[in-house]
């Protein structure tokens, strides 16, 4: 196979690598796989942590290297790079969609978000079960360190709400 | 010169292991579900900061050094943790002041960090401000609502700064590995910090006060022993265990 077309390969087989904890979302649409490299036999995977503490990293990394073995490849390298920093933005709008579906409210804009003052209000989040705008935040902090608690006015439907980050 | 960056990363690395590891004690005890949550949340900032650390570390001591062995395999003497970090939960408020003054610090030196020549420490605080920034505005608010609060909460929070305070001056004494970046230029923006948050907190910032120094040095109070026993535990007594 020329270089290219491996390459191209290689990324459709990332395309099936999902997120343990969000298993909704596929690596590629949370956009953590930065690049491919191919060293003659070796392959090397550049990823970049969501969060610093995410525990579900050390099993992306494995899962990469397994979905690349069982589709013929063997030298295998995944290397994680912490600079330039990934932030929400860098999620694809497919992701975004998908995450709704889920039941999860896809990140914000990040522009519109990120108000540091104490006890600013929280940022209006849309209800993935009914989309209305009539939420409110009851935790900052929630079932994973990307997320945080989130309750609809409306329906009712306490959901996560993946944060601006 | 290396010896040095391998004291400093480490230092780094065990600030915020020993920090993660004391508020992951609240897990399960926390007041409400909520802040049960917040707090081991923040636990798992610091963990995942203090594994970029020890990475870090590892690669600069080479041989058979790993991110677990710095953690689990080294002794008291050796940890360079601050001594903030390693006292006890006491209560809520007493958890949430150690929180702030060790996350408004913080912040102010990844500020720094993020912006030092050195590559792989400027990218670890790139990546760990945003989380820390979370960090000071939570500890921020709960040492506002607890000092500006109920009788009961504002004479916890006296009982708190009584308890703490003397370990902050060693924040700002540079240990002499610790030359990357200046935290005794931190001193004066972080007390202003402070002034501002206490002062809604209707909480007095203590004028002078004995400061205890060491931790960086190796020389800790008597809280470490018993962390590192727990934290240390399955290790030694099955070296090389694993999940």
């Amino acid at each position: 196979m020329s270089s290219t077309i491996e390459e191209k390969a290689i990324w459709s087989i990332l395309e099936t690598v999902t997120d343990p904890e969000v298993p909704v979302l596929t690596i590629t649409d949370l956009g953590i796989v930065r690049d491919v490299k191919i060293n003659g036999e070796e392959i090397e995977i550049i990823i970049t942590p969501t969060y610093t503490g995410c525990p579900a990293m050390d099993m992306i990394a494995m899962n990469i290297k397994m979905a690349l073995l069982e589709n013929g490849f063997h030298q295998i390298k995944v290397t994680s790079v912490l600079s330039p920093v990934w932030t929400t933005d860098w999620m694809t709008e497919n992701g975004k969609q998908k995450l709704k579906a889920y039941g999860i409210a896809p990140p914000n804009p990040k522009q519109q978000v990120c108000n540091n003052d104490l006890f600013a209000p929280a940022e209006a989040v849309q209800c993935p079960q009914c989309n209305s705008y009539h939420t409110h935040r009851i935790s900052e902090f929630g079932s994973t360190a990307c997320k945080s608690l989130y309750q609809c006015d409306d329906c009712k439907e306490p959901f996560d709400y993946f944060k601006c980050h | 010169m290396k010896e040095a960056l391998i004291n400093y990363t480490l230092h780094l690395a065990d600030t915020t292991l020993i920090l993660a590891q004391r508020n992951s004690e609240w897990c399960g005890h926390g007041p409400i579900l909520e802040q049960d949550i917040a707090i081991t949340n923040i636990s798992l900032d610091l963990l995942g900061q203090s594994r970029n650390f020890y990475q870090y570390a590892a690669t600069l001591i080479g041989g058979d050094a790993t991110e677990d062995s710095l953690a689990y395999l080294r002794k008291e003497r050796e940890f360079k943790n601050l001594l903030l970090a390693e006292q006890p939960n006491g209560n809520w408020g007493q958890t949430i002041l150690r929180q702030y003054l060790y996350s408004q610090f913080q912040y102010l030196l990844f500020e720094k960090l993020q912006q030092c020549n050195n590559e792989q420490l400027a990218a670890i605080a790139a990546k760990s401000i945003k989380e820390t920034t979370y960090h000071v505005r939570w500890s921020s608010e709960w040492v506002i609502r607890l000092g500006d609060g109920t009788e009961e909460s504002h004479t916890r929070m006296l009982k708190a700064i009584d308890e703490l305070w003397r370990y902050t001056g060693e924040m700002f004494v540079p240990a002499v590995y610790e030359t990357i970046v200046d935290v005794s230029a931190l001193k004066n923006v972080w007390l202003q910090k402070v002034n501002i948050i206490f002062t809604e907190a209707t909480l007095p910032v203590p004028e002078k006060a004995f400061m205890q120094t060491g931790g960086k040095e190796g020389k800790h109070t008597e809280q470490l022993g018993y962390i590192l026993t727990e934290l240390q535990y399955m290790q030694r007594a099955y070296p090389g265990a694993q999940w």
